[in-house]
Formats: C-alpha cells, sequence, structure tokens
C-alpha cells in the first residue's frame, strides 16, 4: 500500500499556530522588545541591553515589593490550603445538606474582584464596617487605614475568604474519588481518624492539592485588584505589591522599558516558583521512600 | 479467634422494612465454629457481602444480634472487633512500603517496634513478601497487593476472624490457586476461623471444609461440599452446584406415578405417600447429570428418549437428552459410549431426589439416620 502524501494537511495547523501567535508570542515579544530600549519618542529608541534590568534588581522600591509580595503569597497559602483541607473534611458528603455547603463555597468565587475589595474595604472600616466597628468595640484598635499591620490582617483576611473555597471544593472532589473500600479497610486495620487523614486521605489529595497550591501561589503572585480597591497599597507602601508598582511604573510613569524589563522579572520569577512547587511536591513521594529505607 | 453467632439475624436496607423484599438478609440464625474455614457461596446480589459485612460491624444489622464467643459485639465498632477483612480489590496504603503495610495494623495498636518487626518478617516469608519488604506499595501486581492485604490481617495474633470479600476476583488465573493453596496453609497454620464470600463453587470448594449457600437473602443449605451435591435441600442449591447443574423436572402426581412433561416415572409407594403428603402441587423431581443413566436398549425402569446433541469437553462430555417434554443434561465418562437418536435412560432411585414447594422432601431413610 502506497501511503499518501499530503502536505496540505499542515494548513490545518496553521489557525492554532497563528492563535498562540497573537495571543502569546507577539506580545511578549514586545515587550522584551521594550525592555532593552530606551525609547523617547517614534523616532528616536536606542539600544540599551540590560541595562533597565540592572537597574530595576537595584531599585529599593521593587526589592521591598518583591518581599513584601513573598511575604503575602507564603501567608496566604499557609493559611488557605490547611484550612481549605479542613473544610473539606468537615463537609456533608451527601445529602440536601451537601449540596447547601457546596453553593454557599462557591459563592465567594463567583464575585468580581473589584466587588471583593469593595466589601472589604466597607466591612473592615473602623466607623460604619461591621467587622471594624466590632472589633474596635472589643477593645483592639484596628484601623487598615492608618495602621500597616491591621492593613496586611485586612488584606490576607480578604483573600483567605475569597480563595480557601477554591482549595476545599477541589480538596473535596478528591475525597470523594477515594473508594469506600479504603475507609473500612482502615476501619479494620484500627486506623486512627489522624492515621487516615496522613495514610488516605492526605495521599490521595495528592493530585488536586498540586492543582490548588499552583492555582493559588500564581493568583496571589499577581495579585492587584483586591488589595488596591481595600487599601490603595497603604498605608504609605505598606500594602503595595508587584503588580501595582508595575502599574504605577509602567501607567503613571510612562517608564515602559523598565516596566518592560520588570515584566519580564516578574514572569520568570512566578514560573520559577511554580516550576519548583510542582517538582517538590511530585518528588515527594520519592524523596519518603528513600527515608523508610533508611531507617529499616 | 472466636466462634461467630448470628441470632434471629435480619437486615434491611430499607429504614422502614414491610415487605419481605426489602430485607437484603432474612432472618436466620447460624453459626461459624472457632477455627473453621468457611465458604459463603452464592450469584451476585444474594447479600453474602452485606451479611459479611454485618459480621466485621461495617454494616450494622436491623435485626438480632452478632455474637462473637457469646458476647454480643452490635454496638462494638469495627476497630473493637478485632477482625480482619481482605476485599475484592486490593487495598494498600500506596504512600508506604510493603513493610510499613504489614506493620499499620500493629503500629495503631502501639506494638513495641521489636515485636512488629518479627511479625511482619513471619507473614512476610509466609506469603513470600520476604524480598519485596522495602519497595513502595503502589507499583506491585495484583497479586502482591492483594497478599499485603491479606497480610494486614494476618500480623495481628489476637484476630477474631479473617473474612474474605472475593478476594481473588482481580487475581490472574493462573496465580489463584496459589494464592488459594497459601490461604488454606494459613488456616492450617494459625486456627483462624475463616469466612470466604465467593460466587465460585470450584474456589468455595478447594477453600473451605463447609460451604454455606445463600440465595435471596437466605441460607439456604450449609453443608460440605459433598453433602450439597449429592443432597441439595433446596432446587436453587442442585441448579447452582454442580457443572451443569442438577435436572430440575417439575411434575404431576397421577395414577401411574408421577408425570414428567409427558413421560411418566414410577414411583415407589413410600415415595407416592411422601409426595402426597407434602400437600402442594408445586413438586420438582431432581437428578445429577453425573448420576443419570443411559442405554441403547431397554429395561423395565427405563424412559424413552431421544439424543439431542453431544458436547466433548476433553475429560467428560455432557449430553443433552429429550425425555417427554423436557431437555435433560447427562455426564458421560469420556470413554463411555453415547447411544445415537433413540435411546433409554433410567434415574437410579437412591440418587432422584423430591422437591415440594422448592425443598427438599427428606427421604425416610435420612429420617431414621
Amino acid at each position: 500500500m502506497n501511503k499518501t502524501q499530503n502536505n496540505k494537511a499542515w494548513f490545518l495547523v496553521l489557525p492554532v499556530f497563528l492563535l498562540v501567535a497573537f495571543s502569546a508570542i507577539i506580545p511578549l515579544m514586545t515587550v522584551v522588545n521594550y525592555s532593552v530600549q530606551d525609547i523617547f519618542d517614534q523616532n528616536n529608541a536606542y539600544f540599551v541591553g540590560v541595562e533597565w534590568y540592572r537597574e530595576i534588581l537595584q531599585d529599593p522600591r521593587l526589592q521591598d515589593s518583591l518581599l513584601r509580595q513573598f511575604m503575602y503569597s507564603a501567608s496566604v497559602l499557609s493559611i488557605e490550603v490547611p484550612l481549605g483541607i479542613a473544610v473539606a473534611l468537615m463537609m456533608p458528603t451527601r445529602g440536601a445538606m451537601a449540596s447547601l455547603t457546596l453553593i454557599l463555597l462557591a459563592v465567594p468565587l463567583l464575585i468580581p474582584w473589584n466587588v471583593v475589595g469593595t466589601i472589604w474595604q466597607i466591612f473592615a472600616r473602623a466607623d460604619i464596617g461591621l467587622l471594624g466597628y466590632v472589633v474596635n468595640g472589643l477593645g483592639i484598635d484596628y484601623n487598615y487605614a492608618n495602621n500597616p499591620v491591621d492593613a496586611w490582617v485586612t488584606v490576607v483576611l480578604m483573600d483567605v475568604w475569597h480563595w480557601t473555597s477554591l482549595i476545599a471544593l477541589l480538596c473535596y472532589s478528591g475525597l470523594r474519588a477515594i473508594p469506600d473500600a479504603y475507609y473500612q479497610a482502615a476501619q479494620i486495620d484500627r486506623a486512627s481518624n489522624w492515621a487516615i487523614f496522613k495514610y488516605i486521605q492526605l495521599p490521595k489529595l495528592k493530585g488536586v492539592l498540586i492543582i490548588g497550591v499552583l492555582l493559588r501561589f500564581m493568583d496571589s503572585f499577581m495579585i492587584y485588584t483586591e488589595p488596591f480597591v481595600l487599601t490603595g497599597g497603604g498605608p504609605g507602601n505598606s500594602t503595595t505589591f508587584l503588580s501595582q508598582t508595575l502599574t504605577k511604573m509602567a501607567i503613571g510613569q510612562f517608564d515602559i522599558g523598565p516596566a518592560a524589563a520588570f515584566s519580564i522579572v516578574y514572569f520568570l520569577i512566578v514560573l520559577l516558583v511554580s516550576w519548583l512547587f510542582f517538582t517538590s511536591i511530585s518528588q515527594l513521594d520519592k524523596d519518603k521512600s528513600k527515608g523508610t529505607n533508611n531507617e529499616s | 479467634m472466636a466462634e461467630i453467632h448470628l441470632k434471629n439475624l435480619a437486615h434491611s436496607y430499607a429504614s422502614d422494612p414491610e415487605h419481605t423484599t426489602d430485607y437484603a438478609i432474612h432472618e436466620m440464625t447460624h453459626v461459624w465454629e472457632q477455627g473453621g474455614a468457611y465458604a459463603l457461596l452464592g450469584p451476585s446480589g444474594c447479600g453474602k457481602s452485606t451479611l459479611l459485612n454485618i459480621i466485621s460491624g461495617l454494616v450494622k444489622p436491623s435485626h438480632g444480634s452478632v455474637m462473637f464467643d457469646g458476647v454480643e459485639v452490635n454496638n462494638i465498632s469495627t476497630q473493637d472487633r478485632n477482625i480482619a477483612q481482605v476485599f475484592q480489590f486490593p487495598v494498600i496504603y500506596d504512600s508506604m512500603t510493603v513493610y510499613d503495610n504489614l506493620a499499620f495494623p500493629l503500629r495503631n495498636m502501639k506494638v513495641l517496634e521489636s515485636e512488629v518487626d518479627s511479625k511482619v518478617r513471619e507473614v512476610a516469608d509466609i506469603l513470600d513478601l520476604g524480598d519485596i519488604l522495602l519497595r513502595k506499595a503502589n507499583n506491585l501486581s495484583a497479586d502482591q497487593k492483594q497478599k499485603i492485604s491479606m497480610g494486614r490481617g494476618l500480623v495481628r495474633d489476637d484476630v477474631s476472624a479473617i473474612l474474605f470479600d472475593e478476594p481473588l476476583t482481580v487475581i490472574d488465573p493462573n496465580l489463584k490457586w496459589k494464592l488459594r493453596r497459601k490461604l488454606k496453609q494459613i488456616h492450617e497454620r494459625y486456627n483462624i476461623t475463616m469466612v470466604y464470600v465467593t460466587h465460585d463453587q470450584l474456589e468455595a470448594s478447594t477453600f473451605a471444609d463447609k460451604i454455606a449457600l445463600m440465595y435471596e437473602g437466605k441460607i439456604v443449605q450449609f453443608g460440605t461440599p459433598r453433602e450439597l451435591f449429592e443432597n441439595p435441600n433446596h432446587t436453587f442449591v442442585g441448579y447452582f452446584i454442580g457443572s451443569p447443574g442438577m435436572n430440575l423436572l417439575k411434575m404431576q402426581l397421577s395414577e401411574k406415578g408421577a408425570e414428567l412433561g409427558g413421560v411418566t416415572f414410577k414411583l415407589s409407594l413410600a415415595q407416592r405417600m411422601q409426595l402426597e403428603n407434602t400437600g402442594t402441587n408445586n413438586l420438582t423431581l431432581g437428578i445429577r447429570p453425573e448420576f443419570v443413566q443411559l442405554s441403547a436398549t431397554a429395561n423395565d425402569e427405563s424412559l424413552a428418549c431421544t439424543i439431542q446433541h453431544t458436547e466433548d469437553l476433553g475429560t467428560y462430555k455432557i449430553v443433552t437428552v429429550l425425555l417427554g417434554e423436557n431437555s435433560i443434561k447427562v455426564r458421560l465418562d469420556e470413554e463411555q459410549h453415547v447411544p445415537a437418536g433413540d435411546a433409554y435412560m433410567n434415574f437410579p432411585s437412591q440418587w432422584v431426589r423430591f422437591y415440594a414447594d422448592e425443598y427438599l422432601i427428606n427421604s425416610s431413610e435420612e429420617e431414621t439416620l
């Protein structure tokens, strides 16, 4: 049999190629292009090499907001992941209550980000907000507009309120996928609830947790709208995160060159950390087995 | 180790059972003696897994009680019943090594690590898991995983009973007999009460000393494999046990004897009296294919029949014979000659069984026994 040679089939790939080119490659390359030039006007652009990169990496304003960004992502992840797992474990598994819980949990996820910011801005206000008023009523001096610590707590709390549901829902679906026989066998082996969690539920949740942690890391690391609406980055610069700094630089001051260089660095950081997360979680098993081998 | 006594036990998954059809398990009283190897045999959906889960405590019976050594355990949790159960699909803790899997039940009981080690190695030795002890459990083959599941039941010295819920379903056929053999050895060595659920009569009879045959939520017969074969006390037992199952012919009493769809089978006086005493019209004659005799020549007792076809299975033959309106299976040895076309068959009287309303009518010899 002769195999039909028909290279016209390659044309079928063209739409995808174009789509990817316009949606990802070309915009990214534009940014790369800006990041290596100093542009004064349409006719005056000078190639500056890595000059902008050197400048932004030494800029204390950016270093500070990068540090804040890491602290923010770390605190958000360290609260949302355990809390989300705990919520998923406590959720009812069947009946009307199960559906109701699912709907209630999904509600925060459906609210637009700037609305979340607005909700919390009012909710947490010391004078008229329910939360702020109650906390002050308890004798705790709380005002997110003046006190950096209060601002931080509020921003983190808002993110926890907004996104814990995502982890909880992912874990819930993961938990439902565990066959009953595992729980029955564990009962027969007299496993404690903690042992059931550690040896059955957690290993089976690994897959959804990788997704959950990655999503939450990327989202929280790129957060812009909510803190911007809530605190506007203040008081001072205490809740100014990376994307806000970037926006100020690119749009407020129109420093396209440094802003482009900054964007590239930002992108690479997200990529690097996500890769680190992914590999470390998926390697977890191998490390553990080595550990046990050494023990016994 | 324990004797397991099911007392007036019944179970319904419905919260408010009204009809008998609501029951997964009909009321029964049954005793599994300490140290016995039992099989719980029956078709899919007859309630055998439910019964097993009731014994282990995973399912709480709606009626009656479960007693271990005379103590009611209805309200004792699975954890505290001290029972081992092996499931249809192997359950292993895949983040652990084989060693840790086997040690898991002992560690949950806070047994000293030195004892854990000796026990795990002993069990691994019996199950031939010794050389893979340090491997991760999740990449093993199905039979190795199932052996680990069994091993977790065996490491505990004080286990009351080991329950098996069709444990060999996912195992390759050529490994099945090996594992079955292993189970038998373990039973002989530890003298633990074992209950083995299966729908495979071969599995049941090779493993068990006594088989409980379940049908529609009832144990219809409890006996040795031989008893089930020779004296099925319910038509379902006759049909289910044996390959092929018992020939079951609907019959009516007449002046001349028993009418079997156009053929008259002569009855002795005693037989006739027994059948008349049952007071029912739902009468069945049963005879095993192994016991039907075929010949080309007639004798006093013989019934005229027509040979339809013969299946030669290599070690024996199955002959399908038309007797009146009924089709009858006859199992013959390989070297036996099969007459062609018209033939005659005999039902040796010691192998003929009569059933009234599907239950065996005890013959007079047995009553005197």
